[in-house]
């Protein structure tokens, strides 16, 4: 009944039993006990739970972790290099793009796919590449002006 | 002195949130704990027959499952703090028994040891039910005749209630116009992005309780859980972890968590249940719910001379803490920002087969506010003035303040016309206004909105609150020097770990890493009331920064014993205590028994929790100047104080305020819509909001924008659907809208900043003037755009078939 | 939040799918990105006894060119389809169509197959497929079929797929020389979904008026369908303002629309007509 997986989770190879119904993001928080991917709906729609998977955004949530068999995971707790913030983190926290902080991980995720794709995005282009995540607290405009402030900052240091 | 105070300074809760490393109910992990599924009732109302657990009990990992049976006589009721005259009370129940009143009610609880087996569990419990009828319409259910609710209150009026002053029928009848209008003020959904939840551990030798709670009120709580379990309140311990969100949703005390409380006190095992976003939809308060007509009376020349508001409150299946009470709050500022000699509201509270409406974001005021600035464009469209004149010629000057209300409130202070200013002309409304007609002219649909509106904060005077008004605080400098502040509000993203640390680092002259804030936990902190009614800064800021006065005046005796000096020769500044008179003489102005005359340099200030050594530093001798730190360690070590002083640093204050605070603003929108297909689009949005003194700048703007996106959720996109058989049609995000990244417009936010007597700080609060100034200014908007079909007032949320019907029905 | 238990297989191979399908047909489904059966499953709408992944499988994800055709292997990502520079050029309203689709989260793990099979009559792809007149190979144990965009889709939910039949492949004309195409959209201000979906793939003759028109609608009825009289008005004509308008007025006719609190039957119609002559018209300015 078990299915056996062997996920690379932030660098660090994890190989654990699972249940095939194991939801990635139950099993990110609770076998790993990786707690800063958080849960916001069950329908696929706030984008609490955004992790990388093979270096794209998804929701984990919507995904088994059996199908993560084999796969780079990065999480939030993933992000920072050698403990210097991602310039995304830098950018939410010079720019306070949070408040109650329980969408941040998945927001910051999300931004930084938006802008590895897209590394000078206009407002409207980060407005619209981050659909996928509801807030409930800032309004969305700190978070706009944060991936601002990070895409600059991504920049100057090319 | 203000180093931070009045500064963008960046939040110091941020480096945890933005890493992931925060923890949130969920993220507490404590070995063997039990998980908690619920079976929920799937009718609005029905009778049950029965539950049929042994199914569920065999099925693998389950503990126990407990049904209303089990716990009604174990359990004391959810509480209900709002208290009217004559207020119907339905016995509220953690677990349903004989009836369920909702979708959502709570039915059984599955225990298991994961919670993928809870819920697998849940799925096998079957309830025999009987299907009633259901009481959906709010205005309905006013009425005689229909299916009753609670059978033992013969109606479903939950209670009637009258307020206001002044003759409201001679006002009337001596009106040149007097202009009705019904109204609504949809059900919204709160939707906190973190879902409630609770732990509970129950240790059986200590006799311990602790409950992790996703709550705004971790103090109240603990009362209110302690009465309902019928423990010893000093034997619950309440901690709020990190709290992702509240808005007024977790501003209460639910059934789960007295529950989940009993259930690890039965199994002697945490027991954990974290809410799913449906049954955060189904079975979480929700907010407004309100039908209502409102009445102006004018002169010709636009000055108001009485309202009054009829309404019906949809009030839904059982009172929550604060459900009765909100409709009392619109009542309260009905009076808006005008002079309105006669005001009137007739509340009638009705009993829905619906979940409860309670305190959400504004909470009664942002009924109000709705409702008076439609009214006011009502009284302009029908005298054909500018809506911004008729709001002038109603407002009290500056100089008019403390201003009485027909409602019975004392404003504080204000600058109606101030803010009102500012924001035109920030708008360029007159040029609006040009390119409105131009835009007419060229067939296009464009409308501008205004709102002007004053909003009642710092919650508030404990004669006027359920559950005291007060809040607390102590800050305490430890013997290291750093400095620890607790606060019995207790924050969940509004920013109070910086702003108060602001606030400390500034009065004490310490930096602010220095300085923690703690909050949350009721064993450590000193009893609180809670974060809600944008209070937390007015209120608890206050309390923080009185206790820091009080801190000072004693550490100022110890300063002043340590330089052998009075403590009126004290000075403080910049966290020194330094003698006032000329430099070198006045330290020998005392008996000089404790301190030898010198003109050495002091030491150098001894870095906060740096101590090479790890021994406790020793204080230096014979100075001219002592840090607050010195003091700290001097008042610790209790060698060297002066006589009648108790050891330690630190103070605790209860602040009780003197009356609540008046905020205002004026906010205008730009819409332009779509003529096919009647859909809005922003083209400004512009706020001007006076909260009074301001902390931190940049935690001010993101209340307000937050503030002014869950506004455009309601005027837009966000209704609570129930159909007519009570079934929830909006139970997930599917179907409920969250305004997104890609739906609102750049706010362009700037103030005006009026202070305050009722604190020391001059902060009024703000937590929620962007829920309250906002929705009218939108509707007004797209009513304006639409003014040109005869239309005079339009539903929220308006969607674009409704506006589309307006168009396509008119021969413009 | 949390589904039922089930089996799971991820097979590495076509064949051996097919074959779990074949013994399982009954209470099997097939898992390709997810994104329209996990959250059915969360919310334990669906129980499958065995969950087929065929995301193992090699040769599932691709945009090929094949003799005037462009395939499009079942496993392609909404993702995959919006960022092809080549169907960009070719094919721009596949791409068009998958943008969007949800949000950047949904199209990176989503795929075309998946949202195909699973016929939610509020998706985007089913009125791209449609217009573009795409032909959908279905494979099982039995062998391999084709089936038109116009049978595809049968009801709500439900295609022409028989229950032992996986969707393998998605063939498409290439467009010839002045096509002009366009997907437009009322998003669901909750879901994000199509209210009313409108794709439309328009070609001009040599002599200047319209040689082939298709016209996919989605979001209104309970499930996709080809606006046969809008592609009648428009075929043959000069596409002029008057023809468009004229021929989408057709777009709902014979329609039986879906309402709900968001949008009436009645409003949908009417989106759907509006929607249908600005994306012809958009069509015709990309010619």
């Amino acid at each position: 009944m078990k299915k056996s997986v062997r996920i690379n989770v932030n660098g660090e190879t994890r190989e654990s039993e699972v249940e095939p119904r194991l939801l990635l993001v139950h099993y990110l928080r609770d076998v790993l006990g990786l707690t800063g991917t958080h849960v916001g709906c069950e329908t696929s729609l706030c984008g609490a739970c955004t992790v990388m998977v093979d270096g794209r955004a998804v929701k984990s949530c919507t995904m088994f972790a059996v199908q993560a068999d084999a796969s780079d995971v990065t999480t939030i707790e993933g992000l920072a290099s050698d403990g210097e913030l991602h310039p995304v983190q830098q950018g939410f926290w010079e720019r306070h793009g949070l408040q109650c902080g329980y969408c941040t991980p998945g927001m910051i995720l999300a931004a930084a796919q938006l802008l590895e794709r897209n590394p000078s995005p206009t407002r409207e282009e980060i407005r619209h590449g981050l659909e996928g995540n509801l807030c409930r607290c800032t309004g969305y405009q700190h978070i706009v002006e944060a991936v601002e402030y990070a895409s600059k900052a991504v920049i100057s240091d090319k | 002195m203000a180093r931070y105070v009045g500064q963008r300074v960046k939040r110091t809760e941020d480096p945890r949130l933005i890493k992931g490393l925060a923890h949130y109910v969920d993220d507490i992990r404590l070995p063997d704990t039990l998980h908690v599924a619920f079976v929920r009732s799937i009718y609005a109302h029905a009778r049950i027959n029965g539950v049929d657990t042994d199914e569920a009990l065999k099925a693998p990992g389950v503990v126990a499952v407990f049904t209303g049976k089990d716990v009604s006589e174990k359990i004391g009721p959810v509480p209900c703090a709002g208290n009217l005259p004559d207020l119907k009370v339905p016995d509220h129940r953690v677990l349903a028994t004989d009836r369920v009143y909702f979708v959502g009610h709570p039915i059984a609880a599955v225990v298991a040891t994961d919670a993928y087996s809870a819920r697998d569990a849940a799925e096998l419990v079957v309830v025999d039910y009987e299907e009633l009828p259901a009481v959906v319409d709010p205005e309905e259910a006013a009425r005689d005749g229909g299916p009753v609710i609670h059978e033992k209150f013969g109606s479903n009026v939950a209670y009637k209630l009258t307020a206001g002053e002044g003759d409201i029928a001679a006002a009337f009848a001596s009106s040149d116009r007097v202009i009705k209008q019904r109204v609504t003020n949809q059900r919204l959904a709160p939707i906190a992005m973190e879902p409630r939840g609770v732990l509970a551990r129950y240790f059986p030798g200590e006799r311990e309780l602790t409950l992790w709670s996703s709550t705004q009120i971790p103090h109240l709580m603990r009362t209110q859980v302690a009465l309902m379990l019928a423990i010893p309140e000093n034997k619950l311990r309440v901690i709020t972890p990190e709290v992702g969100g509240g808005f007024g949703s977790k501003l209460n005390v639910y059934a789960e968590e007295a529950l989940l409380g009993w259930i690890s006190m039965q199994t002697a095992k945490p027991a954990k249940w974290i809410e799913t976003r449906r049954e955060n939809i189904q079975a979480t308060i929700h907010g407004r719910g309100q039908v209502g007509e409102i009445e102006i009376g004018c002169r010709e020349d636009g000055t108001l001379t009485g309202l009054r508001y009829n309404v019906v409150a949809d009030l839904g299946a059982y009172h929550q803490l604060l459900t009765p009470a909100i409709p009392t709050l619109t009542g309260l500022m009905l009076s808006g920002c005008y002079k309105i000699p006669a005001i009137q509201i007739n509340v009638t509270g009705v009993f829905t087969n619906k979940m409860a409406t309670d305190a959400y974001r504004g909470a009664g005021r942002p009924e109000a506010t709705y409702v008076v600035e439609r009214a006011l464009d009502l009284v302009a469209d029908e005298l054909n003035l500018d809506p911004v004149e008729v709001r002038r010629r109603n407002f009290p000057s500056p100089e008019e303040f403390p201003f009485k209300t027909a409602t019975g409130l004392f404003y504080d202070s204000g600058n109606y016309e101030g803010a009102l200013s500012k924001a035109l002309e920030n708008a360029g409304y007159e040029k609006l206004r040009e390119e409105q007609k131009r835009a007419r002219d060229e067939g296009r649909i464009v409308g501008i909105g205004v709102s002007t509106y004053v909003e009642i904060c710092a919650l508030g005077p404990s004669q006027a609150m359920p559950a005291g008004g007060w809040e607390s605080a102590t800050v305490r400098i430890e013997p290291t020097g750093t400095v620890t502040v607790m606060t019995g509000a207790s924050p969940h993203g509004q920013g109070q770990e910086t702003s108060f640390a602001q606030l400390a680092a500034d009065e004490l002259g310490v930096d602010l890493n220095d300085v923690t804030v703690v909050h949350g936990d009721t064993s450590i902190v000193q009893y609180g009331i809670g974060t809600f009614g944008s209070r937390a800064t007015a209120v608890g800021g206050t309390a923080v920064f009185v206790a820091i006065e009080r801190l000072k005046e004693k550490a100022t005796k110890i300063a002043a014993h340590l330089l052998a000096t009075d403590a009126a020769n004290v000075a403080f500044n910049e966290g020194i205590f330094s003698l006032k008179a000329a430099k070198g003489k006045s330290a020998a102005a005392g008996d000089g028994t404790a301190a030898k005359d010198s003109d050495e340099v002091p030491e150098p200030m001894l870095p906060a929790g740096q101590d090479p050594a790890g021994a406790l530093p020793e204080p230096a001798e014979g100075r001219t100047k002592v840090t607050i730190q010195d003091v700290a360690l001097a008042a610790h070590l209790g060698r060297e104080l002066p006589p009648d002083t108790e050891p330690g640093l630190s103070a605790t204050y209860f602040f009780e305020p003197k009356n609540f605070t008046f905020p205002f603003g004026t906010h205008i929108c730009v819409v332009e819509i779509e003529r096919e297909t009647g859909e809005i689009k922003f083209r400004r949005y512009v706020a001007v909001d006076d909260c009074g003194r301001v902390i931190n700048p940049m935690l001010v703007d993101g209340q307000v924008q937050g503030g002014i996106v869950q506004s455009i959720g309601q005027a837009l996109y966000e209704e609570v659907v129930y159909d007519e058989m009570g079934q929830l049609v909006t139970g997930t995000l599917m179907d409920y809208a969250v305004p997104r990244a890609s739906m609102i417009p750049w706010m362009e936010l700037d103030r005006t900043e009026t202070p305050t007597d009722v604190n020391p700080l001059g902060v009024k609060g703000v937590g929620e003037a962007g829920t309250i100034g906002a929705t009218p200014a939108i509707v007004n908007a797209v009513v304006d755009a639409l003014s040109p079909f005869g239309v005079r007032h339009i539903d929220m949320p308006v969607r674009p078939e409704a506006v589309w019907r307006i168009i396509n029905n008119s021969d413009e | 939040m949390i589904p039922a238990q089930f089996d799971y297989a991820a097979p590495a191979t076509l064949d051996e799918a097919l074959s779990l399908l074949a013994e399982h047909a009954d209470d099997a489904k097939i898992l390709a990105g997810g994104h329209s059966l996990i959250p059915a499953m969360k919310l334990r709408l669906a129980q499958p006894a065995l969950l087929i992944d065929i995301a193992r499988v090699r040769g599932l994800s691709y945009i090929r060119e094949d003799g005037g055709r462009i395939l499009v292997g079942a496993l392609t990502t909404h993702y995959e389809i919006e960022s092809s520079a080549r169907l960009r050029d070719i094919c721009p309203l596949l791409p068009e169509c998958a943008a969007s689709i949800g949000d950047v989260q949904v199209r990176n793990k989503g795929t075309i197959g998946g949202s195909l099979a699973h016929a939610d009559p509020a998706a985007d792809w089913p009125a791209a497929i449609i217009a573009l007149r795409a032909e959908l190979v279905v494979a099982s144990t039995r062998g391999e079929r084709v089936i038109t965009s116009d049978d595809f889709f049968v009801d709500m939910l439900t295609t022409a797929l028989r229950p032992d039949e996986v969707l393998r492949e998605i063939r498409i004309g290439v467009p010839p020389a002045r096509t002009g195409q366009s997907y437009m959209k009322v998003h669901h201000p909750a879901s994000g979904f199509a209210v009313v979906g409108v794709a439309v793939s328009l070609t001009l003759g040599v002599d200047g008026k319209c040689s082939a028109a298709g016209v996919g609608v989605t979001g209104v009825a309970s499930k996709a369908y080809r606006a046969t009289q809008v592609e009648g008005a428009l075929a043959g004509s000069t596409l002029d303002e008057k023809t468009i308008s004229n021929a989408a007025s057709h777009a709902a006719d014979s329609t039986d629309a879906n309402g709900d609190i968001y949008a009436s039957a009645d409003y949908r119609r009417h989106l759907a007509v509006v929607y249908t002559r600005r994306a012809i018209a958009a069509a015709v300015a990309k010619i």
